[in-house]
């Protein structure tokens, strides 16, 4: 006898053509409507799809926003990234815990709420903030908190908590977030007017050669991080001879501090869109994918607006800009809660419905990536710079920036600051310059690039915002001269070790021993050689590692050592003759205290 | 396919055909890079990292990275044998591997490969972190305690049983082999003549009432470390001994 549960866990997976593909989609949307995903619906769901249930299972265990107990009607995400620890994260939380009765990770016994932490959500800059259900609250306080939870008690409707809406089209009908902009210092290039299908008409009169040509002399490097050019890659792709091809926009935005993607998809929506077409016209592709971060699922109907609007203008579809040949369509994969499917090939296992783990490269997407097929994977902000490449002219794009480093760069600022949020700067700005425009002067040290980057004290201010000094995703999270770096370096390190996707032993197994000395050392019983053990440690997690998460892992403990080391020297002491300055007498003594019930007050 | 081309490790001129990895050119060259998740007979996982080489200067796993033509690999140096002695110390203080009690010691590719890297104890803490073991099935035991996540099982179920007995649950330190039911190996389809179950690396995976049977110094590794198969397969090669840096002495100086 099937339950009705289990037959509308049917439905959903047959509202998905029971594609193995679509794996996650159906995962998701069971979660949303059953708040969980049961061990029958588990079952279920193999059955339907015709795959392990194994592999729903490692699925479903992969993603942060999907669960095998069933969650609350409403779940409460609270936001731990630094920039909320800065703000007062731990008072909302116990504000939080005390109003629902329920710790962290628990449920009320009325089944109506779920209380979790999660990491960044894309709002440093109003940060403390949290996820109800999909609809984000922003600038939390205690009072706030206690209010939240009244108000979900009474009416349980997480859109009602939106009072004030946010700046532009925060406030549109499909979106009606109280999620600010913030937009600080907009500069030339990503921000200036937009005149909706221009770029496409002129790349279509171009051959995809020559526009591959165009964002080659604009000098266009990849804005997601790691800074390949543009059109090479786009070359790449365009070289092998396949079809299928794909263009995949990478929306997954989780670089903690990161939310400039946001604030482009909200504002800059058709520029993103645009970008991935003239992509799909210069590779030669014919669908196209935008992965979107669970976090961001608030923007979903906007977007899918957005697209639809381009539909009927006859920029998506067949014959766009009306170049008979020319067809190309995108849809919206939402993410589930994982940081590392950021990373393009494990973004690919997730959009092919696997858990979010890494390939190995080679083979590269370009050669062999969505389905096995040459597939394109860019940044939104990349792609916005490609559509005002084709609008302006590579030689206009050029004026900004340096020669390694053309056009501007977003930055995303939060932390110790008078002006957090979005600024666009031309790269080569020194740091010392940007930290002035946010007024952030006072500040002791920056993590640029967010954890991934660099953690940077005074001593480098002067560097250069540029892909070959200073080079950074986006994020820039300022600490003022009060702050306790080295529990911030902790926080970083904690945030990896639980994003790894646990392929491989350095990053799952490195990371955790890293943790554990750099508390040995902020607890005070470390010594030097802990330093040195804590250097060699992480050349080894950074050299061995299979992908770039567990390659970057090490950072904020490895930079900070270079930066910042009097913070660790301050720390650590040289053992006494004969003793082990690690060893903690009272921890060791504990269990033997314990049988006769003393204290440690009794020695 | 066009011709073969040849490469060098450690200086070592080796033949490889296009496409193919440097771990498998190095291997039917007798050369032995330290390996754990890599099995013959498998699709490689680039899971235990343990066969990081430097192609060109660069590190990268040797069982994953298609070899160049012409290109340079280093494989026995001070710095690569000091990587993988880490890692192999992190899977020791990873899991929960009491190899005096463990029906593998003797025969244990973890437990040989300390051996052969000199290691004696790990320097790392141990996590000491208690995981599930599933006693239920009739013939087979799985003990997570001594998993060293190496997919082997997972690989050899489904390309070499055609079953998906195994798979992965969890991420980062949670990530754990779970079974193809809701909970017990008991209620999956795995049989204890499955190519799955004899081809764990470690003591994860064991055939029940055949523990302790082989006497010590006829056990695996007794008699010789572990790569030293790959390498007397190669005639110009010196002597195991003089690769071993510990070998059977480790097992002395572990006492210690
Ligand atoms: C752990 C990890 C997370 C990443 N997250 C993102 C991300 O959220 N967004 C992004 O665009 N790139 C991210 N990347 C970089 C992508 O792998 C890829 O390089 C990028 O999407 C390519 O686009 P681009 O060339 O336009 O920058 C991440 C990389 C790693 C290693
Ligand atoms: S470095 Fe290894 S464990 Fe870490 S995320 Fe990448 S593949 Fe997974
Ligand atoms: S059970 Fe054995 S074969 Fe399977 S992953 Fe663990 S160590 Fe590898
Ligand atoms: S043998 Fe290459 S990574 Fe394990």
């Amino acid at each position: 006898m099937t339950s009705p549960h289990e037959s509308r866990v049917r439905d959903i997976c047959r509202q998905h053509g029971s594609d193995p593909v679509r794996l996650l989609d159906i995962a998701r949307a069971v979660q949303s409507e059953f708040r969980g995903i049961s061990q029958q619906s588990i079952d279920t769901i193999a059955a339907e799809v015709g795959v392990p249930r194994v592999t729903v299972e490692a699925c479903v265990s992969f993603y942060s926003f999907l669960s095998v107990e069933r969650q609350g009607e409403i779940t409460i995400r609270l936001c731990d990234d630094v920039p909320d620890r800065l703000a007062g994260y731990e008072t909302v939380r116990d504000a939080f815990v005390h109003a629902l009765g329920v710790p962290l990770g628990g449920t009320t016994a009325d089944g109506r709420f779920t209380l979790e932490r999660t990491a960044c959500i894309g709002l440093s800059d109003q940060a403390p903030a949290a996820l109800v259900n999909e609809v984000p609250v922003t600038g939390l306080s205690s009072d706030r908190a206690r209010e939240i939870v009244e108000s979900l008690s009474r009416h349980g409707d997480p859109r009602q908590l939106v009072r004030k809406l946010g700046d532009g089209n925060n406030a549109h009908p499909l979106i009606q977030s109280m999620v600010r902009n913030n937009l600080q210092y907009p500069g030339a290039i990503l921000f200036s007017p937009y005149n909706r299908g221009e770029a496409i008409r002129k790349a279509v009169a171009m051959s995809p050669a020559e526009v591959i040509r165009a964002v080659k002399t604009a000098r266009l490097r990849g804005r997601g991080g790691a800074g390949f050019p543009t059109g090479m890659k786009w070359e790449f792709a365009r070289e092998v001879e396949a079809s299928p091809k794909y263009v995949i926009c990478n929306a997954d935005e989780g670089e903690p501090g990161t939310f400039k993607d946001r604030v482009l998809l909200t504002e800059r929506a058709d520029r993103v869109i645009a970008g991935m077409t003239i992509a799909a016209y210069a590779i030669g592709a014919a669908e196209g994918v935008l992965y979107l971060r669970g976090e961001y699922a608030y923007l979903l109907p906007f977007l899918e607006s957005r697209l639809e609007r381009r539909r009927e203008d006859g920029l998506l579809g067949s014959g766009i800009a009306g170049k008979h040949g020319f067809d190309f369509d995108i849809r919206i994969q939402m993410g589930a809660g994982a940081y590392v499917c950021g990373e393009e090939s494990a973004l690919i296992s997730s959009l092919e419905g696997d858990r979010g783990d890494p390939r190995d490269r080679p083979p590269f997407p370009t050669t062999s990536g969505f389905r096995a097929s040459p597939t394109v994977v860019n940044n939104v902000e990349t792609l916005c710079c490609v559509t005002r490449i084709l609008e302006e002219g590579p030689a206009t794009f050029c004026e900004y920036g340096t020669p390694q480093s053309a056009g501007t760069k977003l930055l995303s600022i939060s932390g110790d600051c008078r002006l957090p949020g979005i600024y666009e700067v031309p790269f080569g700005l020194p740091l010392r310059e940007v930290l002035e425009l946010a007024g952030g002067e006072s500040a002791a040290a920056v993590q640029v690039g967010g954890p991934s980057g660099r953690l940077v004290g005074t001593s480098e201010f002067d560097r250069r915002i540029c892909f070959d000094d200073l080079a950074t995703g986006g994020a820039l999270v300022v600490f003022g001269p009060d702050r306790d770096l080295l529990s911030i370096v902790s926080a970083y390190t904690e945030f990896f070790i639980e994003e790894g996707c646990g392929h491989c032993t350095p990053c799952r197994a490195g990371m955790p021993a890293m943790h554990d000395l750099l508390e040995r050392v902020r607890a005070g019983r470390g010594e030097h050689a802990d330093l040195d053990r804590l250097r060699e440690l992480g050349e080894t997690i950074r050299r061995t590692s299979r992908c770039g998460l567990g390659q970057t892992a090490p950072n904020p403990i490895l930079s900070s050592l270079e930066g910042l080391a009097s913070e660790y020297e301050a720390r650590t002491h040289e053992a006494e003759a004969g003793m082990r300055q690690s060893f903690d007498l009272d921890a060791a003594l504990q269990p033997a205290r314990a049988v006769p019930g003393r204290a440690p007050a009794h020695l | 396919m066009s011709e073969s081309f040849t490469f060098y490790i450690d200086g070592v001129p080796v033949e490889a055909a296009p496409g193919m990895t440097i771990l498998d050119a190095a291997q039917a060259a007798g050369i032995w890079i330290p390996r754990l998740c890599w099995h013959e007979e498998l699709e490689p996982f680039g899971g235990c990292r343990v066969c990081t080489v430097k192609m060109n200067g660069r590190s990268c796993a040797a069982c994953t990275q298609p070899a160049e033509p012409e290109s340079v690999v280093e494989n026995d140096s001070v710095a690569l044998r000091e990587w993988r002695k880490a890692l192999v110390e992190l899977l020791f203080a990873e899991g929960n591997h009491f190899c005096m009690a463990c029906e593998k010691s003797g025969s244990c590719e973890l437990q040989a490969l300390a051996y052969r890297l000199g290691i004696a104890a790990p320097r790392f803490e141990h996590r000491w972190q208690a995981r599930e073991v599933d006693a239920s099935h009739a013939d087979v035991l799985i003990d997570r305690n001594r998993c060293i996540l190496c997919a082997r099982c997972v690989r050899a179920s489904r390309d070499l049983d055609g079953k998906n007995v195994f798979g992965f649950t969890g991420r980062g330190p949670e990530r754990r082999v779970a079974v193809n039911s809701d909970a017990r190996l008991r209620d999956t389809d795995l049989d204890v003549s499955d190519r799955a179950v004899d081809i764990c690396p470690v003591g994860a995976i064991i055939r029940k009432g055949v523990g302790f049977t082989v006497p010590i110094g006829a056990r695996r590794y007794d008699g010789a470390p572990i790569g030293s198969d790959v390498e007397s397969a190669n005639d110009e090669l010196e002597s195991a001994n003089e690769h071993t840096e510990g070998g059977a002495a480790a097992t002395v100086r572990q006492e210690e």
